[in-house]
């Protein structure tokens, strides 16, 4: 049981990690996104 | 204006905070009448004068109060400053007592007398009490005072819940009192960074969700389609926290009129939980709140944009996934499996990548206006604190490696690494925030005087110097000395003799302490003379009188 969770956490907690930070870096680099990033950068300097 | 002139009436969050004091006024009496633990019956006693001006003030506020608060006023969002000028009073005043406990134990240390052989005043007591005042009573009123004046300005909303946000603050505030006096009076449960006992862990769990609601509600009402990246980082440390906290104080006590209480994790499960919980609170209280105020202050100082919006979504997601997996490397050679700590040591070492990223993108948001260090201390401030939460989280990950460790750990070497992230990151992104803050928040067209700014961000710094670089060498020999061998495989040194080799060291490191307490001495005088005789910013307009019922 104990050697079975182990080897499951360590080979599918690999993949786990590489496809979440896939996923975060597509959607941080995700051309169509980046004028709304540009936007959202200037959030805090927009006064009112 | 026409806002403005609403009717008033009794709102529904002021019924609830007062219907939510009451009991609590009802469990307070009950507790003080049936207890025979004093400290325990004091703190009843406490809460139950507490909510009881708790509740009178929130009536109070209610008849004097001419009408209902408006959400915007000649459509500008109508922001509520209250309670972010209340947490911002409080983390100074407990910034300069928690910085002061730490001097006194510095000097403890040095000079043993000074534990005066009574136990409120010793060694073993003082040094919780320090540690929470500068963490939870300092850090925890400088993030509580940022992240509610952030999401309202990023958000473009006035704070949501009425009057909770008043109690967030209060209620914060009332249990770090129970909190200290607790440790002074000798009540804890000995866990590091998690002494508080049941009930006041209770009161904490109450005001934090109320925090998160309050925090999410306001999100909710925003006129600002997207959420900015501060945002994220206080939602993350106020959603992590609340976990943690929940976790490691899943205690039973052993009375409701008792304040001692047993956790239900044992042995190495609950050593696993309690630095599973240590760590994170580092990296989510002290990193991930502290990141929030950086990805604010210094833009708005700066008056630039963030150097990478790509590149704070990257940190923000990577830093949250990586930093939960990190704790077991406080438990190296311990009973804790080998793979746990390989586990823990891994994934700090991984932490490199997003804290450097985080620093990168903060110091490249001055490119092009570098020539603003020279002329703003407060810039300043914040950018070197940027600087020390690098070399902090380059320092940190070594540290994790188990050979490293095997140095490191339980000597002063790791007593100098906490405080250069804590007073050179923490501290010192605080008191940018903080001089930043007074002035909007005041109304002022300024601080009073750059000048002292710079006095206290040059004697600050000197006194960080100080400290760590002597922690280092007295870490490091000491580590050295309790692995030395002789010839004939017998230790070289006796433990009393790396105690004496390092008291030169710890003298300098008082010294470095005491410097720091002038540098936040300086801020107060700084503070008080902006409060009181700064030049307005502008005439206030539209701001309809009495708007603010204090709690």
């Amino acid at each position: 049981m104990y050697e079975r969770l182990a080897e499951f956490a360590q080979t599918w907690g690999l993949v786990y990690f590489v496809i979440l930070f896939a996923i975060v870096l597509a959607y941080a680099l995700w051309p169509k996104n980046k004028k709304r990033f540009d936007d959202a950068s200037k959030i805090p300097l927009r006064e009112d | 204006m026409a806002t403005s002139h609403q009717a008033k009436s009794f709102t529904a969050s002021e019924g609830g905070v007062i219907a939510l004091l009451l009991v609590c006024v009802l469990f307070s009496l009950l507790i003080a009448a049936k207890t025979h633990d004093p400290t325990m019956a004091f703190h009843a006693w406490l809460g139950l004068a507490a909510a009881g001006i708790g509740a009178f003030a929130v009536f109070n506020g209610y008849f004097k109060r001419t009408h209902n608060v408006p959400e915007e006023i000649d459509g500008k969002p109508n922001y509520q400053m209250g309670p972010v000028k209340l947490a911002t009073v409080a983390s100074v005043f407990w910034g300069v007592a928690g910085f002061l406990v730490g001097l006194i134990i510095a000097l403890q240390l040095a000079w043993p007398s000074l534990n005066l052989d009574l136990p409120w005043t010793s060694f073993g007591r003082l040094r919780p009490l320090h540690t929470s005042a500068v963490i939870f009573a300092f850090g925890g009123n400088v993030l509580l005072a940022s992240s509610f004046y952030v999401v309202q300005r990023t958000c473009r909303a006035r704070a949501a819940g009425g009057l909770w946000p008043w109690f967030v603050v209060w209620g914060y505030n009332f249990f770090i009192v129970i909190a200290g006096t607790g440790y002074i009076l000798g009540i804890t449960q000995s866990k590091e960074y998690a002494e508080p006992e049941w009930y006041a862990d209770l009161w904490l769990t109450v005001v934090w969700v109320i925090y998160l609601l309050v925090f999410l509600a306001t999100l909710w009402k925003r006129k600002e389609p997207h959420i900015y990246v501060a945002n994220w980082f206080y939602l993350a440390f106020i959603v992590t926290i609340a976990m943690l906290h929940l976790v490691n104080n899943a205690t039973v006590p052993v009375s409701l009129t008792e304040p001692k209480s047993y956790i239900v994790w044992s042995g190495v499960q609950d050593a696993m939980t309690q630095w599973w919980y240590g760590h994170n609170a580092v990296g989510f209280f002290l990193t991930a709140g502290f990141l929030a105020i950086m990805y604010y202050f210094v833009p708005k100082r700066a008056e630039r944009p963030v150097y990478s919006y790509r590149l704070s979504i990257v940190h923000f997601w990577s830093l949250i996934f990586l930093y939960i997996w990190a704790g077991p490397h406080h438990l190296h050679y311990t009973s804790t499996p080998q793979w746990a700590q390989t586990l823990g040591m891994t994934f700090s070492i991984m932490l490199w990548m997003p804290s450097w990223g985080g620093m990168i993108n903060g110091l490249m948001t001055l490119s092009g206006a570098w020539d603003k260090l020279r002329t703003d201390p407060v810039l300043r401030m914040l950018v070197v604190s940027v600087a020390f939460y690098g070399m902090s989280t380059f320092e940190g990950p070594l540290m994790s490696i188990r050979a490293v460790n095997s140095l490191s750990h339980y000597t002063d070497w790791t007593i100098g690494h906490v405080h250069s992230g804590a007073l050179g990151w923490v501290g010192f992104v605080s008191f940018g925030a903080i001089y930043c803050l007074v002035p909007w928040l005041w109304n002022k067209k300024q601080l009073y005087s750059l000048k002292l700014v710079n006095w206290h961000f040059w004697i600050a710094t000197i006194g960080i110097v100080l400290y760590i670089t002597s922690m280092w060498v007295s870490g490091i020999m000491q580590g050295l000395m309790w692995r030395a061998y002789t010839s004939l495989g017998f230790l070289e040194y006796s433990f009393i003799e790396t105690v004496e080799a390092m008291h030169p060291f710890y003298i300098i490191r008082a010294i470095g302490g005491l410097l720091f307490v002038i540098g936040a001495l300086i801020m107060v005088y700084n503070l008080w003379m902006t409060v009181r005789h700064g030049e307005y910013a502008e005439e206030e307009v539209g701001h309809p009188t009495a708007v603010q019922p204090a709690e």
